[in-house]
């Protein structure tokens, strides 16, 4: 089969064929890593841009590790968004960028919708490397690479996602895809971060820790970001840890093959305690792994541009 | 200049006449209204313009009570004379601008230049709306007197809603002294903080904040009680959910003096719309679910709402063509209002009897000004609709300087064809 | 109606396959750091039986391994579509080792050449040889196989298809028009 797409914005849009011919692809490049020469010559010549609005040392870095081993020239830029500098605008950076007729654009930014303005501008193929609250849809791709890994499969595990949902776009990604694959979806957080209907796309919502992780195969556990605590959405860290945080006790209501997983990078202490990142239940270092291996397959499937 | 009307299927609620008859406007009034008027018994003349409005509805001039005209300060989005121009290319003869400009028209000189403005260059009569607080901040109450005199028509902050509940009881005490109507935005900036379009289903599936319909519900049953209270009366601007069209109706049966308006946008399109985060469908108050749809086309039905009002909203390339969340709020509605409010009639919904007195009647008595009539003597504001004529909306076509709109492309059944503002064509389709 | 030829029958293939694999031991001597590497599909079974082969006369186990080369191909990009990925299996160094290349057909030669562009990243392997069951002609670029089983000249518009499986019974080789 094929990927007929020119960009990935998100998981929203792909079917069930689509995601297990990714993860398949993913898993033959997952070998490169692996030789001592890690380099294909497939992109040789093509450009890669990452254009990164938010800060992100890791998600540009794994970008840039799978197009340079694709052999691709790679370029990074870090274009600011504070409102105090009001610079270019997205749609005269974009313009810019296609002036210098790169292949690929990878781009990452505060707002929801900054992927999809690009897409409909630009013949590029547009990688959404993560919108605002809205999707990010290569981390759900290597999550769901290392659960299909593990297990063998998605269909019928029971997976718990904890923390700030209606923040969190690795949420949303993985919600639509684990939904898709089949798995049973339950879902944590404080009534404040819980958004309005969620239920309605396909999962179960919990408010205590233990009802979730319950008898779970695997468990996500997403970062709390710091500033919440000021726009009222729970009172303290401490609090927050005390209530749902994943620990050396609650740990035993999951699975005794529970995979413990993260998107990274992990406040230790608040959302997770050292022991369970660093214990033998995590696989989150194989997630990084991965995030190379599918994303190499996602410039792989994509480097055709235009159809 | 006299002109005849002929053969309109003339619709004038004010005087209960639905029938087909001529018109015939002299020195910028209506001199006669029959059935008929012979072309000999007026004097041949050679400034005697005849039109033949066979198979179209002829009506008191429409009047759109809620427009942004950005003039003063923000004349790159619109100005008086380009907001009157798409005004009557849409068939309004009369509109009523926000005080949201720069400076913010909370005294008199800015009313009296905006007055100046449309008397030198627009196509419609232009009634400026003044602010209720000085630069709109809801903290000290601007002039009401000294604005009344200038020309205001009325007291809004909108854009901004009267936050402290007890400026606001003030105002309405206030404004009542004048006889003046206070047309309320309501909008509690607690609940709505932070927001980017309609909290649902759809907000949680695209990862935007969102607006609860509850925070322009509980700010209108505040301004309710507030009325109640008061013994006095409150417009609500732009309702937009079925809680507020619900607060309406129950206040209005207890006896409370509240009326309401909406925009055609809350009845033609719901928050599934924004799935493509295209910033021409972001404007406050946001699309709501089709439930409120729902409940806003009933309200307009049983009379809970009284006016359909555009909030024509003009902006830029530069506020709209970004990323959403940096969007500024507002889409154009001069040119389609007519248009997408026929599509109630063509609906079952409303009579088209019903339409005129929501676009031109009712806003007319609401904002005390005198139009909205066709009886003899009056002003000749009037509004020739073809309620059949297919069209395409092309917002390369505008008037406005505003491309802002969602329904470019739309195909729809009805428009004006002709508006005459005090005895002058200031818009006529090329076929009349 | 498709015209349709078998060319080599399971016996013929059979025989081939065994002349090859004392080719091979000839060539180099014995098996010492010898590799058979299948290429993709259509190589990777022929490596298997010429490495079974080689392992009776000689008595010992060889290496084995296999290529897949569609990340290597010169026209990978340019077709709009994306193959399947295949796995590559090459658990070992290259080095210094004695590589014997496997593939079914030897047709335009791109297939071979990407083949040691890609083994060239595993390493610095002592020579690289080539065997083929059937060399159809065609070549575009300048390469030459090692050991052939059969010379078998063909048009453009033919097709020629090895089919090897496990009952080797039904081993043929099939050349018809496309």
């Amino acid at each position: 089969m094929n990927l007929s797409r020119k960009d990935m914005l998100g998981i929203v849009d792909l079917s069930r064929e689509e995601i297990d011919f990714i993860l398949d692809t993913a898993e033959s490049f997952k070998e490169i890593s692996t030789r001592k020469i890690k380099k294909v010559p497939t992109l040789r010549g093509k450009t890669v841009i990452t254009l990164f609005f938010e800060a992100s040392t890791r998600t540009r870095t794994s970008f840039e590790i799978a197009a340079k081993r694709l052999s691709a020239d790679t370029i990074n830029i870090s274009a600011s968004t504070s409102s105090a500098v009001k610079g270019e605008t997205l749609v005269d950076t974009a313009r810019n960028l296609e002036s210098m007729n790169p292949d690929i654009i990878i781009i990452r930014h505060s707002a929801a919708g900054s992927a999809h303005i690009l897409a409909g501008l630009l013949e590029q193929s547009i990688i959404n490397a993560g919108d605002g609250a809205h999707e990010h849809p290569t981390q759900a791709l290597l999550d769901m690479l290392t659960i299909r890994e593990k297990k063998g499969t998605m269909e019928g595990l029971r997976i718990a996602i904890v923390g700030d949902i209606a923040h969190s776009r690795v949420a949303r990604s993985n919600i639509y895809g684990l939904t898709k694959m089949g798995a049973d979806v339950a879902i944590c957080g404080p009534a404040t971060m819980m958004p309005m209907d969620i239920d309605q796309m396909g999962v179960s919502v919990y408010y205590k820790m233990e009802d979730a992780i319950k008898d779970a195969d695997v468990v996500m556990m997403l970062r709390m970001q710091l500033e919440r605590q000021e726009r009222n959405l729970f009172p303290s860290l401490r609090e927050y840890a005390n209530h749902f945080s994943l620990n050396r006790d609650n740990i035993n209501m999951a699975k005794d093959d529970v995979l413990v997983m993260h998107p990274g990078p992990i406040n230790r202490g608040v959302e997770i305690t050292p022991e369970i990142a660093d214990g033998p239940y995590s696989v989150i270092l194989e997630q990084v792994t991965n995030g190379v291996a599918v994303r190499m397959a996602l410039l792989y499937l994509l480097s055709g541009g235009r159809k | 200049m006299k002109l005849l009307l002929k053969s309109g299927r003339v619709i004038d609620p004010s005087q209960d006449i639905d029938m087909v008859m001529d018109i015939l406007i002299e020195d910028g009034k209506i001199s006669r209204m029959e059935k008929d008027i012979p072309i000999s018994e007026t004097t041949p003349e050679d400034n005697l313009q005849i039109f033949d409005l066979k198979d179209t509805i002829v009506t008191p001039g429409l009047i759109d009570m809620h427009t942004h005209l950005r003039e003063p300060g923000f004349e790159y989005k619109e100005t008086v004379q380009t907001g009157s121009e798409a005004a009557v290319a849409g068939g309004f003869t009369s509109i009523a601008c926000m005080a949201n400009t720069d400076p913010v028209n909370d005294n008199r000189s800015v009313t009296e230049f905006i007055h100046m403005q449309a008397r030198l260059t627009a196509m419609a009569n232009v009634y400026p709306i003044a602010a209720v607080s000085k630069g709109q901040d809801g903290k000290v109450l601007a002039e009401f007197g000294d604005l009344k005199d200038a020309g205001a028509v009325a007291f809004s902050d909108d854009g901004n809603p009267v936050t402290d509940s007890g400026l606001m009881r003030h105002a309405l005490e206030y404004a009542c002294s004048f006889d003046m109507p206070m047309i309320s935005h309501c909008e509690d900036t607690g609940l709505s903080s932070g927001g980017l379009m309609n909290e649902g289903f759809i907000s949680t599936q695209l990862g935007l904040p969102g607006i609860p319909g509850i925070a322009e519900d509980v700010m209108v049953i505040r301004d309710i009680k507030l009325a109640g209270f008061t013994k006095t009366s409150v417009h609500i601007a732009h309702v937009s959910t079925a809680g507020s069209v619900q607060a309406v109706r129950e206040a209005r049966s207890a006896g409370i003096n509240v009326t309401a308006e909406t925009a055609p946008h809350y009845f033609t399109l719901t928050d599934a719309t924004l799935r493509g985060f295209s910033t021409n469908f972001k404007m406050y108050p946001p699309l709501r679910g089709s439930g409120d749809v729902e409940a806003i086309k009933e309200g307009l039905q049983d009379g809970t709402i009284d006016a359909i009002a555009s909030d024509h909203a003009p902006h830029s390339s530069v506020e709209k063509d970004v990323e959403f969340e940096y969007a500024a709020n507002g889409i154009v509605g001069l040119e389609t209002s007519l248009p997408l409010s026929l599509k109630l009639v063509h609906d079952g919904i409303l009579t088209i009897n019903q339409l005129i007195e929501k676009m031109s009647v009712n806003p007319a008595n609401i904002l005390k000004i005198p139009k909205g009539s066709l009886k003899t003597g009056s002003d000749a504001d009037i509004t020739v609709i073809d309620m059949n004529k297919m069209w395409t909306v092309d917002t390369d076509k505008f008037r406005s300087k505003g491309r802002n709109c969602p329904f470019n492309g739309w195909k729809l059944k009805g428009k004006a064809v002709m508006t005459i503002v005090g005895g002058d064509v200031k818009y006529a389709d090329s076929e009349i | 109606m498709k015209k349709k030829k078998v060319v080599m029958d399971a016996g013929e293939i059979e025989r081939s396959l065994t002349r090859i694999a004392y080719e091979i031991l000839e060539r180099n001597k014995g098996t010492d750091n010898l590799i058979i590497i299948g290429i993709r599909k259509g190589g990777i079974l022929l490596a298997e039986r010429l490495r079974e082969k080689i392992s009776t006369i000689e008595g010992t186990e060889i290496m084995s391994g296999t290529l897949d080369i569609t990340l290597y191909r010169d026209d990978v990009l340019t077709t709009g579509k994306r193959p399947k990925l295949e796995k590559t299996y090459i658990p070992f160094p290259l080095d210094h080792k004695k590589v014997v290349l496997a593939d079914d057909v030897l047709f335009t030669g791109r297939t071979i050449r990407a083949a040691m562009d890609a083994l060239m990243d595993f390493g610095r392997p002592e020579l690289i040889q080539l065997a083929v069951l059937i060399d159809r002609g065609h070549r575009e670029l300048p390469i030459r196989a090692d050991f052939i089983g059969e010379t078998l000249p063909s048009s453009l518009w033919e097709n020629v298809s090895v089919n090897l499986t496990d009952n080797r019974n039904t081993d043929e080789v099939v050349i018809e028009e496309s």
